[in-house]
């Protein structure tokens, strides 16, 4: 938990959006601030991954989706973004771990770096090493950086694509439901990773898992049909939720 | 295997504990040299100790309910946590303890002291200080041993009350103008034991955080007496 609120890298504001006709979230006022884990937390159909989804842009990959309101990365509107350049800047990691499944582990990490056609001062070698010991992998895959990917365990899977995310360097990492198909070590080893990488970026969080949300994360959002009932620090939501929803649902009253 | 941010955790907790312990410790140590020394400047001092000591008190709770809500620690993470809330409240309590002995003792500065004492509170005094000590050391090392000791020290802080109750009764009724002042050293050697109490209380609850066993009112106590 950290204390200080820092200043908002990412911000939503009056955001709403959807599939079709009907909006799958509604008018999202939200900060996300630098260095710190959001969380975004409530029941499954509520919005979250909506919400995550066009953070990045990836909501408007969907054809027959509708955007309207802004998103701020830095003070920019990122609609007016190359979305390419913007995923650069804004990670994204899913809920299954999805590496590419013909590369090696080495390609996986590298791919990013290869596919902008990116090459800074440092080689490919260094920046792949850097990024899969950012992600906490390097030492289990050190001795087989060439090897299918798809040989490594679900949750070596998934600091891969961790990995991956990290090796262009980006200012904010997404990650939707990281954990829902890891087992609860590999669960506690992408929480303690997530805490750690806090350091070095902004991280925004989707989960179900509520503990998940009060262990790792600094600023919490509950959301409830589309719309966002309550946000604050994450200490705050879990010990004195303003909200009556926001209480019914961390208790497990819902429904 | 990678650190556990638990650790992180209770490491803070632990630290903030010894500190509220620093502020109790040196609250006993100021009250003493009212009371040994008749003097004073000690009695302003523990009054602004006492509202540290308030202050840390509710920012202990704070953070212990926050990380309640926050980890659901279990097993001896869980533990630790409860430890810590029954600790946080035996140290505000030892303050409170001392705040009583000062007052009492500013009384004590305005009568001229009794002459011979009937009893030697200093032993009582060092003894609970010392209880005192050794329950944070513990706390400070996980060191059971040396909790189970505190624990055995309480059987004499009790004698020594006992004592000095019996000789401040035989004064009073040999002197009764003593009884005002005799009877104030009675509440003193009480606050001490009360002192006493919480400091074993510490010690019970370190070893109930180190090794899961509760050994209050004797429970679970192998006999260790002679």
């Amino acid at each position: 938990m950290s204390d200080e609120r820092t200043y908002s890298i990412l911000e939503a504001r009056g955001l709403s959006a959807g599939y079709g006709s009907g909006d799958a979230i509604r008018n999202v006022n939200m900060h996300f601030y630098d260095k710190r884990i959001t969380a975004i937390i409530g029941p499954s159909g509520c919005g979250k991954s909506t919400l995550i989804r066009c953070l990045n842009r990836m909501h408007e990959e969907i054809p027959g989706t509708q955007v309207r309101g802004v998103v701020a990365l830095s003070e920019r509107n990122i609609f007016h973004m190359d979305p390419v350049r913007l995923r650069r800047q804004v990670g994204m990691v899913f809920q299954r771990p999805n590496p590419f499944p013909t590369m090696s582990i080495f390609r996986n990490v590298a791919a990013g770096l290869i596919l902008n056609g990116l090459r800074g001062e440092r080689s490919l070698a260094e920046v792949v090493e850097t990024s899969l010991r950012q992600a906490a992998l390097f030492d289990e895959v050190k001795d087989k950086l060439d090897q299918p990917a798809l040989n490594l365990s679900g949750g070596q899977q998934q600091r891969l694509c961790i990995a991956r995310a990290l090796a262009v360097e980006p200012k904010v990492l997404l990650l939707d439901e990281p954990c829902s198909a890891l087992d609860p070590i590999a669960t506690a080893k992408i929480e303690e990773l997530l805490l750690q990488l806090k350091d070095q970026l902004t991280i925004v969080m989707v989960t179900h898992n509520m503990q998940q949300a009060a262990r790792v994360s600094d600023w919490t959002g509950f959301m409830l049909m589309g719309e966002l009932v309550e946000f604050g620090r994450t200490d705050e939501i879990f010990t004195t939720p303003r909200d009556p929803r926001t209480q019914d649902y961390i208790t497990g009253r819902f429904g | 295997m990678m650190e556990r941010h638990f650790e992180k955790v209770e490491a803070e907790l632990r630290e903030r504990i010894l500190h509220m312990g620093g502020v109790a410790e040196e609250m006993i140590r100021q009250s003493e040299e009212a009371l040994l020394e008749r003097r004073e400047a000690p009695i302003v001092r523990i009054a602004e100790l006492e509202e540290e000591m308030n202050r840390l008190h509710i920012e202990l709770d704070d953070r212990c309910l926050k990380l309640l809500a926050l980890h659901q620690p279990i097993a001896a993470d869980l533990r630790f946590i409860m430890a810590c809330i029954k600790i946080n409240s035996d140290l505000e309590r030892i303050g409170d303890q001392a705040v009583n002995i000062s007052q009492s003792t500013a009384y004590l500065l305005r009568l001229p002291p009794i002459d011979p004492p009937p009893f030697d509170i200093r032993r009582m005094v060092a003894l609970a200080r010392q209880m005192l000590r050794d329950s944070l050391e513990a706390m400070a090392r996980k060191e059971v041993a040396l909790a189970e000791s505190v624990a055995h020290c309480d059987a004499e802080e009790d004698g020594l009350k006992k004592a000095a109750f019996i000789a401040s009764m035989r004064l009073m009724q040999s002197d009764p103008s003593t009884i005002e002042r005799a009877l104030t050293l009675i509440l003193i050697t009480r606050n001490l034991e009360r002192i006493a109490d919480h400091a074993t209380n510490i010690a019970e609850d370190v070893i109930f955080w180190a090794k899961g066993e509760d050994i209050r009112h004797n429970r679970n106590r192998k006999e260790t007496n002679p």
